[in-house]
């Protein structure tokens, strides 16, 4: 392992001490609530950048996983009282097989055309959940919490602990993505697609294993989010936010980067729950909207290009 | 024969668009053959079909290696390479955003070339030094000239035998353009390569060809068997040495 590897998981270490720490010491629930939602999206978002950052492969999507991820859930709990890590697992395994089915259909066509493509999973997606009786149908379904694991004292804490080890998984897979020649491969293509062919890199190949790890960690984002609310129904599993917010986090991070969409979701993800609390959940949309306008204008690469610029006028800057 | 490309009756199509009409074109081990034509006469097509990015609709084309016949009308790009063909792609089509040594590597991304890297690495940079003063250069942000030399780079790292160069000559200073021609001859030589060479610089391509065809309008009006034949040509005078 390098010297980078080492301080990268001394960090990740660190963070699910952190994490664990938190829940054991801090009374107040809200905080895993509202942390709960911040870590998703963390997770949602470092999907997401694995096929639309590293490859340039706009993917509208990501709601049609998360929303798979919840009713896997909701499934396996139903038919066979799955315990909640057996949930997440699953739903990685669907997610990953979603991806590579979804990926053999829509991968094939480049550009605008594949995300428009994307756009219609949801709605497939969203209108089979919405006739399948067995997991509620369009009215939704209510679920019961089973008992808490100790040493956590409540779910909520506990689901909070759980996301983070899975955003832990997610960065560092997309850490290995980018360091690896797999991600080398999807940056050739995002940079010019006919080229990478033409030199021999299997590019269709390359996409499918990128979509299905983006799927897998979108579906497994989506999982824990049953036992979360305790209620699900089609409209709010869904959701094309989740589509929204996993792009606008990345893009507004930065996509060359796995930090990129850890900063951003932070960063979107705390705005949004701050909002929430203080004015409206209503207005969530419209400030992702502003700020993704107002990094596309004023930086394009995301909050890693911002800090890159800073650095090298600094570095110019000094003797 | 070792080596033995074989395209015969090749019909390419852009949609309505004929763009390859029956064409044939053999390359024997160890020449370098020149396919001259000016623009938008389906060189640039001949060689995407060669490398499995377009389909031909008729014809066929045939890769012999050491005895086994290949179907290269079939067979996906990235086995293509496999077999040993590598394309210096027209307008060079690097990687701009990814560093020169990034581009090299892509070059040898099939696994049958991932024993060889650190040779042909280090071949590369030796062919090419300032390509290893530049390694963590972004590519897109070298000169015209550097960034030919690195696309010839790269094809190289997949230990191509038979090296297929699309118009080296675009975009190149003349000076840079018979550089590059010369650099060419110099590493069919050192690597022992097979060269098929699409050119509209006659002048140039004829001074490292063996022998070469002349495509018009997606047909092979004319294949010279001797670079003499090729300069005493009718069509040549015509396109190429304003004689009639």
């Amino acid at each position: 392992m390098t010297g980078r590897g080492v301080w990268f998981w001394i960090g990740a270490a660190l963070f699910i001490a952190l994490a664990v720490a938190l829940a054991l010491v801090v009374r107040n629930e809200y905080v895993f609530f509202a942390g709960f939602v911040i870590l998703q999206f963390i997770v949602l978002a470092t999907a997401w950048n694995i096929l639309g950052g590293y490859a340039g492969y706009v993917n509208f999507g990501t709601s049609a996983f998360f929303g798979i991820g919840v009713y896997t859930a909701i499934f396996l709990l139903k038919a066979f009282s799955a315990p909640l890590l057996v949930q997440i697992g699953v739903a990685a395994v669907v997610g990953a097989a979603m991806g590579l089915g979804i990926g053999l259909l829509t991968l094939r066509l480049r550009g605008i055309f594949f995300s428009i493509a994307t756009v219609a999973i949801t709605i497939i997606a969203e209108t089979l959940i919405i006739n399948w009786k067995f997991v509620g149908g369009a009215t939704g379904v209510q679920m019961l919490r089973p008992p808490v694991t100790p040493p956590f004292d409540s779910y909520i804490k506990m689901l909070f602990v759980v996301l983070a080890i899975l955003v832990v998984i997610a960065v560092a897979l997309a850490r290995y993505v980018q360091d690896s020649k797999l991600g080398r491969g999807l940056r050739a293509v995002r940079d010019d697609e006919v080229a990478a062919e033409s030199c021999g890199v299997p590019t269709l190949n390359l996409k499918l294993v990128a979509c299905a790890i983006s799927g897998a960690l979108m579906c497994a984002a989506g999982a824990p989010s049953a036992m979360y609310l305790q209620f699900a129904d089609p409209v709010s599993a869904f959701n094309l936010n989740y589509s929204v917010s996993a792009l606008a986090m990345s893009l507004i991070g930065g996509t060359s980067h796995w930090i990129g969409p850890v900063l951003g979701a932070i960063l979107l993800g705390s705005t949004q729950q701050l909002l929430t609390v203080t004015i409206s959940s209503e207005i969530n949309v419209l400030v992702l909207g502003l700020m993704l306008v107002l990094f596309v204008v004023a930086a394009p690469e995301g909050i890693i290009g911002l800090v890159r610029r800073l650095w090298r006028r600094v570095g110019k800057g000094s003797p | 024969m070792a080596l033995r490309l074989a395209a015969t009756g090749v019909d390419a199509r852009y949609g309505a668009v004929r763009a390859l009409n029956g064409a044939s074109v053999t390359v024997e081990d160890g020449e370098t053959v020149v396919l001259l034509g000016t623009n938008g006469n389906g060189k640039s097509t001949l060689m995407k079909c060669l490398m499995g990015i377009v389909r031909p609709v008729a014809g066929s084309i045939e890769l012999e290696v050491d005895g086994t016949r290949h179907d290269l009308a079939r067979l996906p790009t990235e086995e293509i390479v496999g077999l040993g063909v590598a394309l210096v792609p027209e307008g060079r089509r690097l990687f701009p955003k990814l560093t020169v040594e990034e581009n090299l590597m892509l070059g040898a991304f099939r696994k049958s070339a991932r024993a060889q890297i650190a040779t042909n690495l280090a071949f590369a940079y030796e062919a090419f030094p300032v390509l290893a003063e530049r390694r963590r250069q972004l590519a897109g942000t070298m000169s015209g000239g550097q960034q030919q030399m690195l696309a010839i780079g790269r094809a190289l790292m997949s230990s191509p035998r038979l090296l297929l160069v699309d118009e080296p000559s675009v975009g190149l200073s003349p000076l840079l353009v018979s550089q590059t021609i010369t650099k060419i001859e110099e590493l069919k030589k050192k690597f022992g390569l097979t060269v098929l060479m699409a050119e509209q610089n006659f002048h140039q391509a004829v001074r490292i060809a063996d022998r070469g065809y002349i495509i018009v309008h997606g047909e092979i009006a004319f294949e010279g068997k001797t670079v003499a034949e090729l300069q005493s040509n009718e069509i040549v005078k015509q396109l190429y040495l304003g004689g009639g």
